[in-house]
């Protein structure tokens, strides 16, 4: 038990950071965290020892996919977030660039990248997350890299221009 | 050594980035690098993007965790959910009985009005959209007059969205009636091979909705309530597509109670 909870709490903070990452939006990343937490209380007797960290993040990776699947039916809370706009604005502006170029990857490139970078786990970790080979991991990776430079290259003046 | 003279791959190349290249390969890498200035600058570009990603959710590992996420709390509610659940499902039963009895009487809520407003925009979607020689009251090139002109008779500021990125024009608008008799803002959009999408726009008593999609047949909709005004986004597209529409449309409505006032462009 202890060993679980020191674990579990211990990835609490670097979760909260994955699941803002991926939904761009602090309430429901929080929501995320908390219903990974649940999930993991709940199927604690499920876990065998291992990679505690792994487990919980591939618990919120698929509750996001969920979730993304949820919305694709029932759309709203994407737009809600394409309109925190005042913050476009300031110092804050080269994050939100960074963000809009994660926003314009897939749901898997995203995962992939945010995974490796962010929360750097090994590749097998990530293959494992998402329960596919290590080659599948290492060209959405590429994608996604391609993508977010070709974002950040060319996009960003023709936002700016739209906007 | 021999390791040094095979090619480097682009995986070879993340894996270097991400530290995970095996250490023998490090050699035959970097001097790869050196050899290869455009390999060399995408590398330069991906450390740069995981820089930038580190750096803008930095903070939000540092923060505090917020109570609702601590995991004594969580594990508490999680025993005490369980001792709950079999008391949970016989309430249920109560609790449902007792709400149908309440809802008996209420007035007309979102629901209604969200079915009833959406199948008046459906049905002057289907009316206009044929209608080649007057689909509109007001041409789009005079925008500022429908505008003011529909504003005034809905009695809500609107305007219609320039659609124009997505290679709609707009085609112009007219007054339609609504079933409890007020007035409805009807606007027409067109691409160049002639498909037709329209935006209704009624006041509404609801308070605002998340967006609803909703399929039927030969067209489908859009429906959301910003502002105390209702907009129904109709079109034969799918839902792709039907969504960027009503999405560019609503990221154009003010909010209410910021109006600008502008009657320019």
């Amino acid at each position: 038990m202890s060993v679980f909870k020191e674990g579990v709490q211990a990835a609490i903070p670097a979760l909260r950071r994955y699941a803002r990452a991926l939904t761009r939006n602090a309430d429901i990343a929080d929501d995320l965290v908390q219903d990974t937490l649940v999930r993991a209380l709940r199927s604690q007797h499920l876990f065998q020892g291992g990679e505690l960290r792994s487990w919980l993040y591939t618990i919120l990776t698929n509750l996001n996919r969920n979730r993304l699947r949820t919305l694709a039916r029932r759309p709203p809370l994407t737009l809600f977030d394409e309109n925190d706009g005042p913050r476009t604005m300031g110092p804050e502006a080269g994050g939100r660039d960074i963000e809009r170029a994660l926003a314009s990857l897939t749901e898997e490139q995203r995962t992939v990248l945010l995974l490796v970078v962010l929360e750097g786990l090994s590749y097998r970790q990530v293959a494992e997350v998402q329960g596919v080979p290590i080659g599948t991991v290492m060209s959405r990776l590429a994608r996604a890299r391609a993508q977010v430079k070709a974002y950040l290259d060319s996009e960003r003046p023709v936002l700016r221009r739209v906007k | 050594m021999k390791d040094n003279d095979l090619p480097v791959t682009e995986e070879e190349l993340h894996a270097f980035v991400d530290g995970e290249l095996p250490p023998d390969r490090h050699e035959a890498v970097e001097a790869w690098l050196a050899a290869h200035p455009e390999d060399a600058a995408r590398v330069g570009a991906w450390r740069a993007q995981s820089q930038a990603i580190r750096s803008r959710y930095r903070d939000i590992a540092a923060q505090p965790v917020p109570d609702r996420l601590k995991f004594e709390r969580l594990r508490r509610a999680e025993m005490s959910r369980k001792v709950m659940a079999a008391a949970a499902l016989i309430a249920v039963f109560l609790l449902g009985g007792a709400l149908g009895w309440i809802a008996r009487g209420t007035p007309p809520n979102a629901q209604d009005e969200f079915a009833t407003l959406t199948a008046q925009a459906l049905e002057a979607y289907k009316l206009y959209v044929v209608e080649v020689r007057h689909p509109v009251e007001v041409p789009g090139s005079e925008a500022d007059h429908l505008s003011q002109w529909l504003s005034k008779r809905v009695g809500h500021p609107l305007r219609a969205p320039n659609l124009e990125p997505l290679g709609l024009k707009l085609v112009g608008g007219r007054l339609l009636p609504t079933k409890s008799g007020a007035a409805a803002a009807f606007f027409m959009y067109e691409n160049t091979s002639g498909d037709r999408y329209t935006i209704y726009c009624a006041r509404s008593k609801t308070p605002n909705t998340a967006m609803h999609y909703n399929a039927a047949e030969k067209a489908s909709t859009v429906y959301w309530v910003d502002g105390n005004v209702a907009y129904v986004v109709s079109g034969a597209a799918e839902r792709k597509r039907l969504w960027q529409v009503a999405r560019a449309a609503y990221e154009q409505i003010e909010p209410a109670g910021s109006q600008k006032n502008s009657s320019g462009s």
